[in-house]
Parts: structure tokens; C-alpha cells; sequence
């Protein structure tokens, strides 16, 4: 098994209290398989909105990354799957896409020997 | 952990009412602004994270969170109450005062405050309900116009325009003055029975939604009760009905969706469990000199949930009940349902001379249980072909998928029958 990390831009929370609740549990039950399967090496973290960019060599601290709602990164996670097509198959199963969102998914490298 | 059913829904009533006394009713905006907020944070950390040991506490918390970041972002930009504004003078005083403020003895009335609130005189009865259901109960404008059958825009207009009485009201009921208490509880009753009747009689074809319905107004009905001053018997005597006819709901629609008339219900579909709260709370409003129209309308449920079978409804009771209730209450409606009655004890001529009797008929133009009432008893008569022509009448008013079958059964049978 290798390792990748998934991405996840775009997370567009739906509006009311009940569909909130359906989306939490759809997302529970989605690492709830991915960790009963064995595939989840790492739950990771979600990301606030905003934060710093540190950028060049000036070091210069902006305030950020204001990018575009779809391309903020939400989070991430570490799953382990057989190579970068089940990967990308797990990834289908991420309640993130019905909510207009996407998952990159990004092969971790290892420094072969 | 699992989340248990509507959680986000239920601390969303809660959580704004909590913060809308904080920052003051002006602010109500505000309020669920913070609410969606610790929603927001809820959904993030918990995916990925799992659900915390007390998930409403974690809730509450995080709310708490977002509201000190609103109050210091805001502090110029609003007005907030005097307490509320000397506790921003210090960031020292500020931690300790919001603990005061989120303090579970003072939260503990919140749930009951908004209610009373809600109720403003200044607002017709659908806007109260519209604000319940949003505020209290948590849903969204699409949602409760998809309970209600109405359109989204429409029910935002709704509740756009009675969050601004509420604004324009400068502060939220006090509960705890008893006369000021005393005198808007009928306004809370009524608002709470339009809810419950939204549920048992609305025009929803989905029994979920209907369920639903009505189980939001048992609920804050609890809430009422829970207050000493709201555990009246008149209180009692509205859990009582609402248990007593929730309890038949099962047997009113089946899962199919299928409208089925007290008549041909399968009886064993009845809330056992219910039906014995109902017969309790029915028993605690017993209590006292004052008869209210929820007494007698509880009666009357529990006289048809009192009954194996619908041959043993003891007609002559529940017409007297109706005659007690159409002198407190001379509404066409109740004239109705006292028409069938007496039909159902002397016979279906002598009901629809009752029928002929009501006062103001046109009042029930739109509502198509009066051209099926009035179909049932010619039917009964064996005038099959004007039954036929009423039943035609009442499916031309129906408002959903579920009423229209339920007619053109009817119509079916009178066609059978030669009319």
C-alpha cells in the first residue's frame, strides 16, 4: 500500500441545521469506511479560511490566501491505497463533491533508497 | 459517536435564543449569524475529528467562542445592552461575564423567552408560526415552505417581515413577571395549536413532514409545561389533544401517503404509547374551575381514541362536547365537525340539516372537507350521483396528490354504485 494525501478545496457547508447534520454524518460515515477498510493512515485536519502567506525572499507576511471560495483549501487527510487509481476511486466516495468541492489526490513521495 | 436525530436543528433554537437575550433583540440578526458560525466549526472539526462527549456542550461553547469574537468586532458598530456594553470595557471582565451570561441557570429559560417572544401581538398568527419554526425549530425558509406548501420567497418575506416586529420591540418578553406572562400564554397556545393543526390537518402530502409538524409543537408544548407558571390546566388540556390526535396520525396516513377517514383506519396503527400520555396530560388539566377550548377538543380526541372500534364511539357524548365548544367557539369549522357528529348519532339526513344549519358557510368555500362532508351523507342517503357531484367539488379543492386520491376513491365508489 502507498501513501497519498487528499486535498480538499471548496467545502461549501449547506445552509440549514438539518442538512448541516446530514452533510456531518455523510462525511462520518465516509472516514468510517475509509478507516474500516484500513485506508485511513492519517484523519488530518481541517483548515481555517484565512491565515498568512510568508512569501519571497524579502519574507514578507501577507495576510491570506484570499483565493477564490473553490480553491480554498479545506483540509486534508493521509490514506494509504494500492496506487494512484484506487486512490482516486476512494476518493469518490468524499461528500465534499456533492457539495460543489473537489479532492486533489496527490501521491506522497518516498525518498527510495 | 452518532449524532442523535435533528440535533443541529434543536441547539440551533437554543443557541439563538441564548444569544439574542445576550446581545438584545435588535441584534437577533447577529445572533444567528454566530449560531451558523459554531455550525460551520461544528461540521469542519467534527468530520474530520469525530464527535465530541457533549456534543451540545462542545456547541455551546463554540458559540460562546464567536460571540466574544462578534461582541469585539461589533462594539462600535452596534448598540448592545448596558451590562453587555460594560462588559466590553475590559478584556479582563469580559471571560468571567460571559460565563455569567452562558450560565446554565440563565440559558435555562432562553427555549421559553424566544416562545413568548415570538407571539408578539404586533404579528398575525402565520408569521408567529413562521417564526417559531424558523427561530426555534431551526428550519430553513425553504423548509418550512416545503412543510407548509408554500414557496420559499414567499415564506422569506414572512419571516423577513416578523423578525423586524420582534427587532422594532426593543427588548424580548419577560417571563418572569407573572402578570406580563399570564397575559400573552393564550397567544403562546394559539400559535403553538396553529402549529400542531399545520402538522394534523396541513397540506403537506409527505406523513414525515406532517409527523414532523406536530412533533415540534409537542415538544415546545413540554417546554411550556416545564415552567411553573406555564404548567396551567389549559396547558395541560393542549399536550392532552395534541397527544390524543398525534397518536391517530399513523392510522390518518399510511406510509404510502394515503388519506384514510376515521372510518376505515386500522385502529391497531394507533400510538399505544401516546395515547396513554394524552389520557395523563388529560387528567393533570382536569384541575381548576376554567374550561378552555383545548379541554373540550381534548375530550372529543379522547372519545375517538378511547374507542376499539368505530361502531363504539359514543356519538352522543361527542356531540355534546361539539355543542359546549361551537358556544365557546362559533367558528364553521366547528359547526362542521358537530354536523358529522350528529350524523354519526342520528343518522345522515338529520346531519346534513346540521350542515344546512351553519353559520357563514362561505367561510369554508376553500375547504374541501366541507363538499366531502356533504358527499359522505348523500352517499350514506343513497343519493349516489349528487354524492358523486360533491366528492367532484372537494377534489377540485384539494391541495395535494394525497387528498385528490383520496377523493377519486370516493368517486370511484359512487360510480360503482350507479351515480
Amino acid at each position: 500500500m502507498t501513501e497519498f494525501t487528499y486535498i480538499f478545496r471548496g467545502r461549501n457547508i449547506p445552509a440549514s441545521p438539518e442538512e448541516r447534520q446530514k452533510h456531518l454524518e455523510k462525511w462520518m460515515s465516509w472516514f468510517k469506511d475509509l478507516g474500516a477498510q484500513g485506508h485511513l493512515k492519517d484523519p488530518g485536519h481541517p483548515l481555517e479560511d484565512a491565515g498568512k502567506v510568508v512569501n519571497g525572499a524579502g519574507k514578507m507576511v501577507k495576510d491570506g490566501p484570499f483565493a477564490e471560495a473553490k480553491d480554498v483549501v479545506a483540509g486534508y487527510i493521509v490514506v494509504l491505497a494500492n496506487d494512484l487509481a484506487h486512490a482516486a476511486e476512494l476518493a469518490k466516495g468524499c461528500p465534499i463533491l456533492e457539495v460543489g468541492g473537489s479532492v486533489e489526490v496527490r501521491p506522497v513521495q518516498i525518498l527510495k533508497m | 459517536m452518532d449524532l442523535s436525530e435533528h440535533l443541529f436543528r434543536r441547539e440551533s433554537g437554543r443557541m439563538v435564543a441564548t444569544l439574542t437575550r445576550i446581545f438584545g433583540v435588535q441584534n437577533l440578526a447577529l445572533a444567528e449569524d454566530v449560531v451558523q458560525e459554531a455550525f460551520c466549526r461544528a461540521v469542519d472539526v467534527w468530520s474530520f475529528r469525530g464527535v465530541p462527549e457533549n456534543p451540545s456542550a462542545w456547541l455551546m461553547a463554540t458559540a460562546k467562542h464567536c460571540a466574544l469574537d462578534a461582541l469585539r468586532r461589533e462594539r462600535t458598530a452596534r448598540t448592545f445592552a448596558p451590562e453587555v456594553g460594560r462588559m466590553l470595557e475590559s478584556e479582563w471582565t469580559r471571560a468571567p461575564a460571559m460565563e455569567e451570561l452562558f450560565g446554565a441557570h440563565k440559558i435555562k429559560d432562553d427555549l421559553l423567552r424566544m416562545m413568548f417572544s415570538c407571539c408578539h401581538p404586533g404579528l398575525p398568527g402565520e408569521g408567529q408560526v413562521a417564526l417559531i419554526l424558523n427561530i426555534l425549530c431551526g428550519f430553513s425558509a425553504g423548509e418550512i415552505a416545503h412543510a407548509l406548501v408554500s414557496t420559499p420567497p414567499a415564506i422569506e418575506k414572512r419571516i423577513t417581515r416578523s423578525k423586524k416586529v420582534l427587532a422594532r420591540s426593543g427588548k424580548l418578553f419577560e417571563i418572569a413577571a407573572p402578570d406580563q406572562f399570564t397575559a400573552r400564554i393564550p397567544a403562546v397556545h394559539t400559535a403553538l395549536y396553529l402549529l400542531f393543526n399545520e402538522g394534523y390537518h396541513g397540506a403537506s402530502p409527505e406523513s414525515a413532514v406532517r409527523a414532523e409538524l406536530c412533533r415540534e409543537a409537542m415538544r415546545l408544548t413540554a417546554v411550556l409545561l416545564e415552567n411553573p407558571l406555564g404548567a396551567r390546566p389549559d396547558t395541560y388540556a393542549l399536550a392532552a389533544l395534541m397527544c390524543l390526535n398525534a397518536a391517530r396520525l399513523p392510522g390518518r396516513l399510511d406510509p404510502a401517503g394515503n388519506l384514510h377517514a376515521l372510518l376505515d383506519q386500522d385502529r391497531s396503527l394507533w400510538d399505544q404509547e401516546l395515547m396513554a400520555e394524552g389520557l395523563k396530560f388529560l387528567e393533570l388539566s382536569a384541575a381548576g374551575a376554567e374550561l378552555s377550548e383545548y379541554h373540550v377538543e381534548a375530550a372529543i380526541a379522547s372519545l375517538h381514541a378511547m374507542a376499539p372500534r368505530m361502531e363504539d364511539t359514543d356519538w352522543a357524548k361527542i356531540v355534546s362536547l361539539y355543542d359546549t365548544l361551537i358556544r365557546m367557539n362559533p367558528s364553521p369549522v366547528v359547526a362542521l365537525n358537530r354536523a358529522i357528529a350528529i350524523a354519526h348519532r342520528d343518522g345522515p339526513e338529520r346531519g346534513l340539516e346540521a350542515m344546512q344549519a351553519i353559520a357563514a358557510p362561505d367561510r369554508l368555500s376553500a375547504y374541501p372537507f366541507y363538499e366531502a362532508a356533504l358527499a359522505e351523507l348523500h352517499f350514506r342517503c343513497g343519493r349516489y350521483s349528487v354524492a358523486r357531484q360533491h366528492f367532484t367539488a372537494a377534489r377540485s379543492l384539494a391541495r395535494n396528490r394525497m387528498e385528490r386520491q383520496f377523493f377519486d376513491r370516493r368517486i370511484e365508489a359512487c360510480e360503482r354504485h350507479g351515480g
